[in-house]
């Protein structure tokens, strides 16, 4: 009875043990490596509003000065940098742009690959998925090329419609083969009624489809207006006037000049550049997380 | 007839605009790159092969991949050595490590809202656009006012050890280039393992359980014998994504170091394949050389993918975390 006893207890102990054993597993694995994220982030907002920091987390004093950036124009020494404004609107310019397009192309080419039968269907599926597992990046240079030949290199706000096209033709594989999801998940019978109550293809696809479909172009058009917000490699390699910058390369041009002396503005101009994505992944967190599972490469 | 017609052009109508704009961002480049590889074309013949494809300034020629295979460029030995480890360096952190990071997160970690909180934070560095995924480090990492130094310094790491850059002094710098990689990727490999984790019959592993099985005998024998195929299709799609990405790196090194990313990024040791092609393209202008460069890794993604579709299939492709009981 003893034995019994005290073997119960020492299975207990165990029992204990290896409920500590693995929580520490998980604090180690999955919780430490957190805490430079955790702190980078933290960094971000607190810096953004202060003026000294001590370890780059306690704030000293409260001040909007680090935001000065949207009212006075930013220099540094002789240089004067672009007011922040002209660029935010060629950013969001940039960003409408893909998102319009990739909306328009890929709610017609996805219907196409749900419902419509043709020949070559699975083939063409196939090749998008291949096109997906390919990476675009590398193909920047033949791009430049191509950018050059159609006159679109170093003409402004033309240049950046070409990178508009590009980065639309880099994202709708993707964003097609979302959408071809979504309408995949709405009965056929639906649209069997609409025709057989005379619609026409097209307007069946207008008036009865696409309401349906709406969160996955909803999903799609915050997804890649966000891609088109933050877009910087193209930018970065094809526009060269300043004028015509986005906030991305404007970001990465300050980092390098102001590093030293204005982490301040730094992080307020990030946290500026920010805004869009906390509020889209504030509102619309599950979709978005539903899209960038499968949309986003690594 | 014409409504037979009609029905037959209609998908294509649907899919012209995609086709369109693919031909544009895919297609062309693809071929272009395979041409303008046999080309010698730098800045010197640029505007003459612009006004006309096929001028004569601009000679076809295999010199490039001479100075590519046959030790023609000096430096092309140090940047594969630079790539095979940072291939291979975040491959293990985006195959192997998150799947500790899974299990442990599905699996291990019990509370919902726990597990919840975990996994966005771990998605936290995929979601944060490029830019600013490069000021934070830059902060983070800085040794005067980042976290980085004193955090080591914390947990016991002597002060000689810790470098006076992080983004210059070269191990050091390549352990950052491993280290924030493998941040953006392990959040790829915890998506997919979670979902098949979570895929996974609760009754095998409630059997096992039963049976006295200790959670990580479960978490052994049980879950990672049945992630074999998700675990495959990480480390296949990773591969891929990691030989052709620069973007990070570039980000990182050409605005921290403040200047020329091609002169930092050599001097770092963070040159990789696909940097050293954009960069001896555009802060070299040497477009055809840069190709040829380019071109290698054209060939090895066109070889994975069609591995890819032999190995996984295409239904594997689509749902990367199903599991097989």
């Amino acid at each position: 009875m003893a034995r019994a006893k005290g073997s119960l207890r020492r299975r207990f102990l165990r029992a204990k043990l290896a409920a500590v054993i693995k929580y520490l597993v998980v604090v180690v694995v999955a919780v430490v490596p957190l805490f430079p994220i955790w702190s980078m982030i933290a960094w971000l907002l607190i810096q953004s509003f202060s003026g000294r920091v001590i370890l780059g987390l306690i704030p000293s004093s409260l001040t909007i000065n680090n935001w000065r950036f949207l009212w006075s124009p930013i220099k540094m020494g002789l240089k004067e940098y672009p007011n922040i404004w002209p660029i935010t609107f060629n950013t969001l310019l940039l960003a409408l742009g893909v998102s319009g397009l990739v909306v328009l192309v890929s709610t017609m080419s996805g219907y196409a690959l749900s419902r419509m039968e043709f020949r070559g269907r699975t083939a063409l599926m196939e090749f998008i998925i291949a096109l997906h597992a390919f990476p675009s990046v590398i193909l920047l240079i033949a791009l430049f090329v191509i950018l050059n030949k159609l006159g679109l290199y170093g003409k402004g706000y033309m240049t950046l419609l070409g990178i508009v096209l590009i980065k639309a033709g880099l994202e709708i594989p993707m964003a097609s083969w979302i959408i071809k999801g979504f309408f995949d998940s709405i009965p056929w019978d639906l649209e069997w009624a609409a025709l057989v109550d005379g619609c026409s293809r097209w307007r069946a696809w207008r008036s009865v489809i696409v309401p349906l479909v709406l969160p996955g172009i909803g999903a799609i058009s915050i997804f890649s207006f966000l891609a088109g917000w933050s877009e910087f490699l193209l930018v970065f390699t094809y526009v060269k006037d300043e004028a015509y910058y986005t906030l991305p390369v404007l970001i990465y041009h300050m980092i390098g000049e102001f590093k030293f002396i204005d982490w301040g503005m730094l992080a307020a101009l990030g946290l500026f550049f920010t805004i869009p994505t906390l509020i889209f992944f504030s509102t619309s967190q599950k979709l978005l997380l539903r899209i960038y599972v499968g949309g986003v490469k690594r | 007839m014409a409504k037979g017609l009609g029905r037959k052009a209609l998908p294509w109508l649907f899919l012209a605009p995609m086709l369109a704009l693919i031909a544009l961002s895919w297609i062309a480049p693809l071929f272009l790159t395979v041409y303008l590889g046999f080309t010698d074309l730098s800045i010197k013949n640029f505007l003459a092969f612009i006004r006309n494809f096929f001028t004569e300034k601009v000679h076809i020629t295999i010199d490039n991949f001479r100075r590519v295979f046959m030790g023609g460029d000096p430096y092309i030995s140090e940047v594969f050595k630079v790539t095979l480890l940072y291939v291979g360096s975040v491959l293990l952190i985006n195959a192997g490590y998150s799947l500790l990071l899974s299990i442990s997160i599905a699996y291990l970690v019990r509370n919902e809202i726990l597990s919840m909180i975990l996994r966005v934070s771990w998605l936290i560095p995929r979601i944060t656009p490029g830019i600013i995924y490069a000021l934070i480090w830059n902060w983070f990492i800085d040794p005067k006012y980042g976290l980085l130094n004193p955090m080591l310094s914390a947990i016991g790491v002597p002060k000689a050890w810790l470098p006076s850059s992080w983004l210059l002094d070269k191990p050091y710098s390549q352990i950052l280039m491993i280290v924030v990689n493998g941040y953006i990727g392990a959040s790829f490999g915890m998506i997919v393992y979670t979902a098949a984790i979570k895929s996974i019959p609760p009754d095998l592993i409630n059997a096992a359980l039963v049976d006295g099985a200790s959670d990580f005998q479960v978490a052994r024998n049980v879950i990672i014998p049945l992630l074999k195929w998700p675990m495959l299709f990480v480390t296949a799609w990773q591969t891929l994504s990691l030989l052709a990405s620069y973007d990070v790196i570039l980000m990182i090194w050409g605005s921290g170091g403040g200047g020329g990313y091609a002169g930092i990024a050599r001097a770092a040791g963070v040159m990789v394949w696909s940097l050293y092609s954009y960069s001896k393209a555009f802060s070299e202008y040497m477009y055809g050389y840069a190709s040829a460069i380019s071109l290698v890794l054209v060939v090895i993604g066109i070889v994975l993918i069609i591995v890819y579709f032999k190995l996984f299939g295409f239904r594997r492709l689509m749902e990367p975390s199903r599991v097989e009981v």
